[in-house]
């Protein structure tokens, strides 16, 4: 996994160039995959102490239930988001329109099945073709990452200013697509996508870990990987050193709205609607919590796939372990704002350093 | 950008258009043609109400894009603002409603744990130099969580004193009347522009942002000021929900959700950089404004949809940021 070569983090692009101590370094040696999975197992731990039940897992109808299989299933959308995030972000940018596209790709599809009277898509007649209508949802996806990635990558517009666009103006374009209305829609086939089981464990858990699988021999299986994080650690210097930086950053926006367009695909077909207000809303949030998480820097450079999967997943077995205990829901987002702060606390040098200094005193 | 620093106010008193100004003469322009283009196709839109209206329907947004516009221009950026007006709204409706408290006291507390709030991320950011944009994030979910754990439900104020208060209005002259959430953030804007042009603070802002480094060198207090302008936005995004809660008589946790992103878009569309030290609050009433005339633009039109607000916004947002673009020296964006 950690196999990216340590590039010194000479001063970035990015707007904040604060002096960064080498003595980053010494706990980052036992792992970066460390805090994500401490973490998790602590959530796990706690379960299997006090919440009974969280781990009984029960067969019916040949797929598997339970509060386990509950976070695979719940948790594939993010998981999905925080890859495509984790390149970005490696990249130095960030993709605050992962949300809209989801909300986007759900509408393409479920207007292509449904065919809404009003709807601009209803011209087009895919016969209830899966393939197609699959085909046109990703489509959808397509465009929204190239047009993230060309304001990105060819016209240099802030990331953050530029995603705002499509985020701003997606969930518009999308009620466009369905002229305001809710289209629902009974397409076993589509359905399945969101709903199904293959090899008892849930689709959309399955298409999470495919797209994982995929995504991880990408990038670490060729050089893709390293032209990542030297494009994110120095643009100037990664194009003096032959990498087409700009390529680099417009795939990697591309593949974001992708496996964000899989995921609205997973949500839309699991409500069998498409309800553009609300699919994916704050997600894109929760995706970039993954992959702090993950133990990936935000400004940019070394990425950790692995962690933003692991970061994923404790996102949804904290919202589950919430859930099952009974706790108003609420609480869940008290955690997370805790999280994010002491994740950030674990990270930042001053911090560590006062740590350090205390205890030598 | 240190050198520019002081150059609009000494070397010329007469704000010409200069790279530094040309977005803001720009965004003038566009909101004038945009309202000029709406008066002639709409009847009784060149009435002096539907002019107030565009401010006191879009005061909370406009509050707190005044402190984002700080926090902007010290190159740093606030997601809590959005969901801190439904939290602080919420909690002043629940503590009048449920808890007995009176309205005075209810209005304070909050205001003050904004400020509190504000100056926590603040002291994160300046201190243990973490990313704004992770612990505003953090704060976002941490408003979002306490007020929806004070109530999930909308709680209406029949207060007396807020009775009062939401009918509070500066009768001009027959049919137009200024309401009070217009008077606050006029008031907050006048404010605003001072301490932005001529207080040591406000220039210490855009020093800030400018080049946080020579700023550094220069002797200004760097940590003071982003603690400072992060309370300030949290000062202000409680104010939006005081207006808020005047404004609809009622407090929700859900009230101003994603109105972040909104305040982002209007800080920008009103020519401030979001790498900061560019920029400034009358900016940041332009679009504002903008925001105000497209919707009341769709209104009047009235067969069109909602959702062409969202689409048109998007639309000037890129437009806005691709002339900043080309606006900035080649140097900055290598």
């Amino acid at each position: 996994m950690s196999t990216g070569v340590a590039i010194p983090e000479a001063g970035t692009a990015a707007a904040s160039a604060a002096p960064k101590p080498n003595s980053a370094g010494r706990l980052r040696a036992l792992g970066p995959l460390l805090w994500p999975a401490l973490a998790l197992a602590a959530l796990l731990l706690f379960n299997l102490a006090f919440t009974p039940g969280f781990y009984k897992i029960q067969s019916i109808d040949g797929r598997l239930y339970g509060s386990l299989i509950d976070i695979l299933n719940r948790g594939a959308p993010t998981l999905l988001l925080s890859l495509g995030m984790t390149l970005v972000i490696a990249t130095g940018g960030i993709d605050l329109s992962v949300g809209a596209v989801m909300a986007l790709a759900g509408a393409t599809a479920a207007c292509l099945i449904a065919r809404p009277e009003d709807s601009p898509l209803s011209v087009i007649n895919v016969h209830g073709l899966l393939p197609l209508i699959v085909f046109g949802g990703m489509a959808m996806a397509l465009l929204a990452g190239l047009w993230n990635g060309v304001l990105v990558a060819v016209f240099r517009l802030q990331p953050i200013v530029a995603t705002l666009i499509l985020m701003v103006a997606g969930r518009g374009a999308a009620q466009l697509l369905t002229n305001g209305q809710i289209p629902t829609f009974d397409h076993p086939g589509f359905n399945f996508i969101g709903s199904g089981s293959l090899l008892m464990l849930p689709m959309p858990f399955v298409v999470g870990v495919i797209a994982f699988v995929i995504m991880l021999g990408l990038v670490r299986g060729s050089a893709l990987g390293l032209f990542i994080e030297a494009v994110g650690n120095n643009r100037v210097a990664s194009r003096i050193a032959g990498v087409n930086a700009t390529g680099v950053r417009l795939a990697c926006y591309v593949v974001s709205a992708l496996l964000a367009g899989l995921a609205g695909l997973i949500v839309t077909a699991d409500i069998k609607a498409a309800d553009v207000n609300n699919t994916g809303l704050y997600m894109e949030l929760d995706a970039i919590l993954a992959v702090a998480i993950g133990g990936t820097s935000l400004a940019g450079g070394r990425f950790y796939l692995v962690g933003s999967a692991i970061g994923a997943l404790v996102i949804q077995t904290l919202t589950t372990t919430i859930l099952a205990r009974g706790v108003a829901p609420e609480a869940t987002l008290v955690a997370k704002a805790v999280i994010i702060v002491a994740l950030c606390l674990l990270q930042s040098p001053p911090f560590r350093a006062l740590f350090v200094r205390r205890r030598a005193a | 950008m240190s050198i520019a620093l002081s150059q609009p106010r000494v070397a010329r008193r007469l704000p010409l258009p200069s790279r530094q100004t040309l977005p803001l003469w720009i965004t003038l322009g566009v909101c004038l043609l945009m309202y000029v283009a709406a008066g002639l196709r709409y009847d009784n839109f060149f009435t002096p109400q539907v002019a107030v209206n565009l401010i006191g329907d879009n005061a909370f947004l406009g509050v707190t894009a005044l402190g984002l516009t700080f926090v902007i221009l010290a190159g740093g950026i606030d997601l809590s603002i959005g969901s801190a007006i439904g939290c602080t709204s919420v909690f002043i409706a629940a503590m009048i409603e449920n808890h007995g408290w009176s309205a005075p006291l209810a209005i304070g507390v909050a205001l003050l744990g904004g400020t509190i709030i504000g100056i926590v991320q603040g002291l994160l950011i300046a201190f243990f130099e973490l990313q704004p944009f992770l612990v505003t994030l953090g704060g976002l979910f941490l408003y979002r969580g306490i007020g929806l754990l004070v109530s999930r439900e909308s709680i209406s104020l029949d207060n007396p004193m807020y009775v009062w208060l939401s009918g509070v209005e500066w009768h001009v002259r027959d049919g137009v009347d200024i309401p009070l959430a217009a008077m606050i953030f006029v008031v907050l804007l006048l404010l605003c522009v001072y301490v932005a042009r001529w207080r040591p603070a406000g220039r210490a802002v855009y020093a800030v942002g400018g080049n946080e480094q020579s700023a550094l060198l220069m002797g200004l207090p760097v940590r003071r000021v982003k603690i400072g302008v992060y309370a300030f936005s949290g000062f202000c995004a409680a104010l939006a929900g005081v207006t808020a809660t005047i404004y609809m008589s009622s407090g929700a946790a859900l009230t101003g959700a994603g109105l972040e992103l909104d305040a982002i878009a209007a800080v920008v569309i009103g020519g401030t950089l979001l790498s900061g030290g560019v920029g400034g609050p009358l900016g940041t009433l332009l679009g504002v404004l903008i925001f105000g005339i497209i919707q009341t633009a769709i209104s009047f039109e009235g067969t069109l949809s909602s959702w062409w607000a969202r689409i048109v916004v998007g639309l000037l947002l890129l437009a806005f940021i691709l002339l900043q673009t080309l606006l900035q020296p080649r140097e900055t964006h290598s």
